[in-house]
């Protein structure tokens, strides 16, 4: 099962899950996640220990996609 | 790390060039020459009113404490990048920690559990990710750059603040590199007494890390 999460203040939220083939599922996936990149989140795939992916569109084949606020100088 | 497209944040800073290696080396040489420039005439004052009037030692004395105090000043500076936050409350806390321990290493969590950075091997170095800001043992272990940059969000965990970091440092290392403010570069001793007594370990860990990477920076 994959999932998109968001970091927020409760540690994380679960905003969607799918299977491959769910076409149903899928969608509302996708449609979750491009309400999160308007909302001003970017999308993070973890790729392992040391690597991770920025993406812009939902990866349907990733385990788990991440998003997260936008990091500034302090 | 992979050889990601730019971090979106870098569009941010448009008018910085992108960090690489040299610019690093370059920056940490220009680094130490301020340092120099700020501290030595405040030595060459005290040795020449010593040497016009030994009784002047008190003035002196006030100009070395002047030399000393400034390289300690920014070391003190680039310490509080890994000073810790106040905490979130404890539950989403433990979620938070559930993520980042799945994010990293066996040997990451528990350099994390103990220190409270993250240590991550990085090609321009190692770094060791706290909550608002990180630290960036340069190939050999000499010099150590500290860089202030976090997630401007209240209210979110600890665990989070570092994943936030973590992630985009994963992304494209140059670009979080180049997003990051330096508040600090210099030698590792000079830092490792600042920064908080729990942060050390992981400090070590870093320089023990970058001592068998190279070339130096």
């Amino acid at each position: 099962m994959a999932r998109l999460i968001r970091m927020d203040t409760t540690g994380h939220t679960n905003l969607a899950e799918w299977t491959a083939g769910d076409a149903a599922a899928e969608e509302l996936a996708v449609a979750e996640f491009r309400r999160q990149l308007d909302a001003g989140y970017y999308a993070v795939v973890s790729e392992g220990e040391g690597r991770a992916r920025q993406v812009a569109e939902l990866p349907l084949d990733a385990e788990l996609v991440i998003l997260r606020r936008p990091i500034a100088g302090g | 790390m992979s050889a990601a497209p730019a971090l979106p944040e870098t569009a941010a800073v448009h008018w910085r060039p992108r960090a690489d290696a040299r610019r690093l080396r370059a920056r940490g040489r220009t680094w130490t020459l301020t340092t120099v420039a700020h501290t030595v005439p405040f030595i060459a004052t005290a040795c020449w009113l010593f040497s016009l009037e030994p009784l002047s030692f008190p003035v002196g004395l006030a100009a070395l404490a002047h030399a000393w105090m400034i390289p300690e000043l920014y070391a003190r500076r680039g310490s509080n990048v890994v000073r810790p936050r106040p905490r979130a409350e404890a539950g989403p806390e433990r979620v938070a920690l559930g993520l980042l321990g799945d994010l990293v290493g066996h040997e990451a969590r528990a350099l994390h559990a103990r220190t409270g950075l993250v240590p991550e091997r990085g090609t321009l170095g190692v770094w060791l990710v706290g909550e608002a800001g990180a630290l960036l043992v340069a190939p050999g272990g000499r010099r150590v750059f500290c860089w202030c940059v976090q997630v401007p969000e209240p209210g979110l965990p600890s665990a989070d603040r570092i994943a936030h970091l973590l992630l985009a440092l994963r992304a494209d290392e140059a670009g979080f590199a180049t997003v990051a403010n330096l508040a600090f570069s210099g030698a590792p001793w000079r830092l490792r007494r600042r920064i908080p007594a729990r942060a050390r370990p992981a400090l070590d860990a870093g320089i023990r890390l970058a001592r068998v990477s190279s070339p130096a920076v």
